[in-house]
């Protein structure tokens, strides 16, 4: 399961009135409610050693190697957006909770939910997509399977894809890996899928020149694999919910602090400009080709030249270090020199009313 | 970004915050009058590198808080009638009612949808003759024109399928009572720059007289907060206390005048209670009588609604600058953006939430 690390959540509240008896959409924000949803109603009754890691990927042994095992579901509205589709989505973000696990993807699986109506040169698009994208990440879709519900039972198309991989012993980065004296990395500008989506998605009148960053990230894995081996301590890739919520749950699975600078984080202009007017925060905003790293602060200029020798990691930048202080939390210096904690959201970000 | 980033230069903060530190021969108590500018403060750590200089106490300027909890019940039982699909800006989603919020009655099946503009809602009302689109109009001066050109719009268009639930409030009103209450500690103002955009400031003259409180109209960026912060430290050193504006890049003294025509032909001043502070005479907005089919409840039958307010929730204090969040029994303990209490800690403009989602780490509470 990809929702995050539970211990972030861990407030605990007399639960006042306010408390929920179903589904809302905030549950499904990767923010505190999505972390409250897995605790309280998930891993009591799966709940087993593998799962309770909680990573992208799960490994596995089986016979005598390692095996990655990654499952996503993929609901974006509207369907095609600038940068990209719900096809190669599904196929990019599956295959990147695998590479960040340390894993070389090997197989796809690809499970379509239709609804009645949906037109066949949209489907075409997105199949082609998908297509297209796993012939760019080297692997198959080695199985699949469709079901088609009535129309008004699904936005269009929904599409699940689960993935294997290999995993080796020598290189074996996880979100409890990282420790006080790494850098923090990200591999290039952060926010343009979540503003292109809410951009394509229509309600608002503004236009931003703004492609998802929708790629599989094995590429921008290998060379810094190659480069660093086992020096690569942590690889996430901040989806939902944004680097800030990404970083939270690296800094409680490995028990560190993690300290930002405000000025080092690469934002697009157009992503800043998009959250300033709706009140968004851009650490919040998803992303879906960005990957953080976090390495020994000596093989700093390693890590970046090795990003920065692919296309999809030329603005790679350090944006901040782990510490022993403030365990769990993630804090940002601000570039006026005050300092504020970036926490994990307790549901959407909401627009703002003035 | 350009026209915002030359407002948020490190260099030029640095320069204003020892400038500050230099004139005041005391720490003053100021009180920023919007949500938007608490959140600068706290999100810059701006009251922080202050200390000592600058005390910042947190206005009542966030529409989310103040809007009355019969009102936000009212919208809560509109919202659950099947024949009403109920719009509001994103940040009222979340604010608890008596019972619940627009999300859980969301959940439950009612038609709650986020709209960027009120004109998206008398839009949709014609698109959707067979449903009765209601808006929930809330916030200061600074949204008042839209909402009005809504409920103008509506009317222009003919629509019967339309209205909305006013739960508008003024300013000068609530600065007057801060002023006038037993407790109060303010020295000084920084007014809300987007309010007096629409405004002007001449308001602000009386009161400035009367109490002798310096009011400096003040912009939303940390340079604007930093200077406004200045001009007010410098009226008090000087014993000065008059109206000025720093924000002049936006701020005229009469204001945007067709807007406040706009406002004065659809709404008129009315009694309104403010969540946590109470009724204070003429202080909000409510529909003119020739509007009156555009108001919801009258529209609705909305009586009998029963408030209950948690016992343990202090917002009142904290929007009257009396009692600073963190030190509010109840903060990051019973409450918390997750399980709110009360506004303050929902909104985006609440200085609650502020406190909790930027400044947890300097409070040092348990996590």
């Amino acid at each position: 399961m990809s929702t995050d690390t539970l211990a972030a959540g861990g407030l605990t509240c007399p639960a006042p009135a306010t408390d929920v008896d179903r589904i809302q959409l905030g549950h499904g924000s990767g923010g505190k409610m999505s972390a409250a949803l897995l605790r309280d109603r998930f891993l009591p009754h799966l709940g087993n050693p593998t799962l309770a890691q909680l990573g992208d990927a799960a490994v596995l042994a089986v016979g005598g190697a390692s095996l990655a095992l990654s499952t996503d579901t993929f609901v974006v509205h509207p369907l095609e957006f600038p940068g990209g589709n719900i096809g190669d989505l599904a196929v990019n973000g599956t295959l990147n909770d695998l590479a960040m696990m340390g894993a070389r993807p090997q197989a796809l699986s690809a499970g379509f939910v239709l609804e009645e109506g949906l037109p066949f040169d949209v489907l075409d698009r997105v199949v082609r997509a998908m297509g297209r994208a796993a012939r760019t990440a080297g692997v198959i879709v080695a199985t699949g399977d469709t079901k088609v519900v009535e129309r008004g039972k699904a936005d269009g198309l929904y599409v699940n894809t689960s993935g294997i991989g290999l995993v080796s012993a020598e290189f074996r980065p996880a979100p409890d890996q990282a420790r006080p004296g790494d850098v923090v990395l990200v591999s290039g500008p952060l926010g343009r899928h979540g503003i292109a989506v809410l951009a394509a998605r229509g309600g608002i009148d503004f236009e931003v020149d703004l492609e998802s960053d929708s790629a599989y990230l094995g590429p921008l894995v290998e060379r810094l694999r190659e480069a660093l081996g086992p020096d690569v301590h942590t690889l996430r890739d901040p989806t939902r919910g944004g680097l800030a919520s990404t970083l939270n749950e690296i800094a409680a699975a490995s028990d560190v602090g993690i300290a930002l600078r405000e000025g080092t984080i690469p934002i697009p202009e157009a992503v800043a400009g998009a959250c300033e007017m709706l009140g968004f925060d851009p650490l919040y905003v998803a992303n879906e080709g960005v990957l953080a790293a976090f390495v020994p602060a000596a093989r700093a200029g390693d890590a970046l030249a090795a990003l920065r020798s692919h296309p999809l990691g030329q603005h790679a930048a350090v944006i901040g270090r782990v510490v022993a202080d403030h365990r769990g939390m993630v804090v940002l210096e601000t570039g006026i020199g005050g300092t504020r904690i970036v926490d994990l959201l307790p549901g959407d970000q909401l627009p703002r009313i003035c | 970004m350009k026209y915002l980033n030359e407002y948020r230069d490190p260099v030029l903060a640095r320069r204003l915050i020892e400038q500050i530190r230099r004139e005041a021969t005391r720490p003053w108590v100021l009180m920023e009058v919007c949500g938007g500018q608490t959140h600068t403060i706290v999100r810059q750590g701006l009251d922080a590198l202050l200390e000592g200089a600058v005390e910042m106490v947190h206005g009542p300027g966030c529409p989310v808080c103040v809007t009355p909890l019969e009102q936000i019940d009212r919208a809560l039982a509109l919202a659950a009638r099947p024949d009403v699909v109920f719009t509001s800006f994103g940040d009222m989603l979340r604010v608890p009612g008596s019972e619940c919020d627009l999300h859980q009655i969301r959940a439950r099946g009612g038609n709650v949808r986020i709209v960027y503009s009120p004109l998206d809602a008398v839009e949709l009302a014609r698109r959707t003759p067979d449903r009765h689109v209601v808006f929930f109009a809330v916030g200061f001066e600074t949204t008042a024109p839209a909402n009005a050109m809504a409920v103008w719009r509506a009317r222009e268009l003919g629509l019967d399928n339309f209205s909305v639930l006013v739960s508008h409030v003024t300013v000068p009103p609530a600065m007057t009572a801060i002023l006038e209450s037993s407790d109060n500690r303010v020295q000084g103002f920084l007014a809300a720059g987007h309010v007096c955009t629409v405004m002007g400031w001449t308001e602000y003259e009386p009161i400035a007289a009367r109490y002798r409180v310096p009011i400096v109209v003040t912009g939303f960026e940390p340079l604007d907060l930093l200077e406004g912060m200045l001009l007010a430290v410098r009226q008090l050193e000087q014993g000065r206390h008059e109206v000025e504006n720093q924000y002049v890049r936006s701020v005229r003294r009469d204001g945007n005048q067709p807007a406040q025509e706009l406002i004065s032909q659809v709404f008129e001043l009315v009694d309104r209670s403010w969540r946590g502070i109470g009724a204070i005479p003429r202080s909000g907005l409510g529909l003119r009588e020739e509007f009156a089919r555009y108001d919801a409840e009258r529209r609705f039958a909305l009586d009998g609604i029963r408030t209950v307010e948690p016992a343990e929730c202090r917002a009142g204090d904290v929007l009257r600058g009396v009692l600073k969040p963190m030190d509010c029994p109840a903060f990051g303990r019973l409450c918390t953006p997750e399980h709110p209490l009360g506004a303050p800690m929902v909104s985006s403009e609440g200085a609650c939430a502020a406190y909790y989602n930027y400044g947890r780490f300097r409070a040092s509470l348990p996590v």
